[in-house]
């Protein structure tokens, strides 16, 4: 491409013919320099300015669905908004303060990190471990991989109905073999202690196709030699693992983790179709009790507040994991 | 060596086995009628389809598949060409400008959708988009645009520059060039890019529960949902109703199956 400023040193480097033509030449010259150079900037910068015409539809899009609603919901986290009347004060922070008191904030909080932190970890240690597995050379790997991949495309609601089946109380699967056992059957989605792992489960069966998929990958990438070679140093499998699997798969692992972490932190669909949040906030995650209070208890203030605590949560945590993995990577 | 073969065959089998369970029992509580009280592990009696015409009439199935269809397909064809528009002067000219205008973007995929939910339902009710196909529309578009500009931003960058410039050289505009040579060389990623829009626009629900409440605007999930807490005692038709909306997602799945891995694992690839 043209840059002006290769014309200019181009033009200037002809040979010089004495003072008097020199001056000549040199106005001339340098009149024409500049009416090239000017032409090729308008030229350039209107160029490429016309071509940013081509987002702006998208940055319009952005700046209308959540530049704007994001600071519209920074203002309503400090008003009293009951969520359709067209009034409401400003309470400054009592949303926040309101917080701090409210006695089921300990466990909404316990459950959404269960979801976000819980999953992650199943996730990922069940990921990588089939992912080792269907390394292998093996004729079924293709399918297994496959059916552990499914559940990835079905709807995350669908997917708790589906283990709602299994795990309801009256006729549920589970309770059909645990009756073989005892007499009296288990009504696991109501149990406080237990239904908030049901549903960080039903989160790990569903995603982890993905982490599987880009473990994977990432093993594909580590080239036989290195295996071979500490296999020459005696490292056992386990060292090799350790030392060569292990590491080489940082890249893979941050992905899935920070990933997972933001997937499970906003879980939302599978906790409405497996316990609603209940009984009582028992499995209520901060996207499940927003949503609560803007539409069952008219707060929208409040619900408001909730949703900016939950943006800063999840933004904190996944971007100290990130910088933290991503370190860890060049040091490893 | 070979019995070690053995075992890891067995093993897989073992799992695919374990992660099929949920599949078959949607499949069997879907063909058993209500007053069958027969374990859901055995597998139905008779063939019974009323479960499914029943879903279908008193959830209103067919309307729901014509909204999601409607939906999902004019949601992936924007987010494909608003995209790969924005894209191209993004990845072509760097200049600080657009540098800035990339990161702001991407930035926008930290923010989980459900964390702006109250004002973005006020906006959407103030602007009249409750219950409109096109607001959720332009909703989906957005929150799927910035994966998408982040895919095909990165894509544009590995063609080389040399083709845009024989093209002007030949006199073609700026505009022009990119329609009728770079578009065409987009496919690749445009593919992963439909797969990940569509499979997540189909499956959504934390949307259009909150956006399409009139029963005649609903898509699947939330007939599903709605229909689930009206009916909690009738598992049949639930399942039948889980099943008929999530088999021709399943069907693409089982033909495409190497594009949806690798789209929507290119899709996870973001951080």
């Amino acid at each position: 491409m043209f840059r002006p400023y290769q014309i200019k040193q181009t033009v200037l480097a002809t040979p010089e013919n004495g003072k008097k033509g020199r001056r000549i030449v040199d106005t001339e010259v340098r009149t024409q320099i500049q009416f090239v150079k000017k032409g090729l900037r308008r030229k350039k910068i209107s160029s490429t300015v016309w071509l940013n015409v081509m987002y702006l539809p998208a940055l319009l899009l952005f700046i209308v669905f959540i530049f704007y609603p994001f600071f519209k919901g920074l203002q309503i986290s400090f008003t009293n908004w009951d969520g359709f009347s067209q009034t409401y004060d400003w309470i400054g922070l009592d949303n926040y303060k309101r917080m701090l008191h409210d006695p089921n904030i300990g466990t909404i909080i316990k459950n959404t990190l269960i979801y976000g932190i819980g999953s992650t970890l199943f996730q990922n240690i069940i990921g990588l471990a089939y992912a080792l597995l269907l390394n292998q050379e093996m004729k079924t790997r293709g399918i297994t991989r496959t059916i552990i991949y499914l559940p990835v495309i079905i709807s995350p609601l669908i997917m708790g109905y589906i283990w709602y089946f299994f795990f309801q109380y009256d006729g549920g699967a589970l309770n059909d073999i645990i009756l073989l056992f005892r007499n009296t059957p288990l009504n696991i989605l109501a149990d406080p202690q237990w239904n908030v792992w049901i549903i960080m489960f039903v989160n790990t069966y569903q995603y982890l196709g993905i982490a599987m998929v880009i473990y994977l990958a990432g093993l594909q990438t580590i080239p036989r030699d290195f295996y071979e070679a500490a296999q020459i140093d005696g490292a056992s499998s386990w060292q090799r693992f350790k030392h060569v699997t292990l590491p080489m798969l940082m890249p893979s692992i941050t992905i899935n983790i920070v990933l997972n972490l933001v997937g499970g932190l906003k879980l939302f669909d599978v906790i409405i179709s497996l316990t609603k949040g209940g009984p009582g906030y028992a499995s209520q995650s901060l996207s499940t009790v927003m949503y609560k209070y803007y539409f069952a208890s008219m707060d929208a203030g409040y619900a408001a507040a909730l949703g900016n605590l939950m943006f800063v949560l999840i933004s904190v945590i996944s971007i100290t994991a990130l910088i933290y993995l991503r370190r860890k990577e060049i040091a490893g | 060596m070979k019995k070690s073969k053995k075992a890891l065959l067995l093993l897989t089998m073992v799992i695919s086995i374990i992660h099929l369970i949920p599949f078959y029992l949607l499949i069997t509580v879907s063909f058993k009628p209500a007053d069958d009280t027969s374990s859901k592990w055995l597998p139905p009696a008779t063939l019974y389809l009323d479960n499914f015409i029943n879903a279908w009439k008193e959830a209103n199935l067919g309307q729901a598949f014509v909204n999601n269809i409607l939906i999902t397909a004019i949601s992936v064809l924007l987010v494909v060409f608003l995209g790969a528009c924005a894209s191209y002067p993004l990845a072509r000219y760097k200049t600080r400008l657009n540098r800035f205008m990339f990161v702001f973007f991407i930035s926008a995929m930290i923010v989980p959708p459900l964390t702006i939910l109250v004002p973005l339902y006020k906006f959407i009710v103030d602007i009249g988009g409750l219950n409109q196909p096109w607001a959720i529309i332009l909703l989906h578009v957005t929150f799927n645009l910035p994966i998408t500009i982040f895919l095909f931003t990165g894509f544009i960058n590995t063609i080389p520059r040399e083709l845009d410039e024989a093209a002007m050289i030949d006199g073609m505009s700026r505009f022009s060039l990119f329609f009728r040579i770079i578009m065409p060389l987009l496919k690749p990623v445009t593919v992963t890019v439909m797969i990940l829009t569509g499979v997540n626009v189909w499956n959504d629900y934390q949307f259009s529960v909150f956006f399409l409440q009139s029963s005649e605007s609903h898509t699947l999930t939330v007939a599903l949902s709605s229909f689930f807490s009206q009916y909690v005692n009738n598992v049949g038709w639930v399942a039948a109703g889980s099943l008929l909306s999530s088999l021709p997602i399943i069907i693409l799945y089982l033909f495409l199956q190497k594009y949806f891995i690798s789209g929507l694992s290119s899709g996870a690839v973001k951080g």
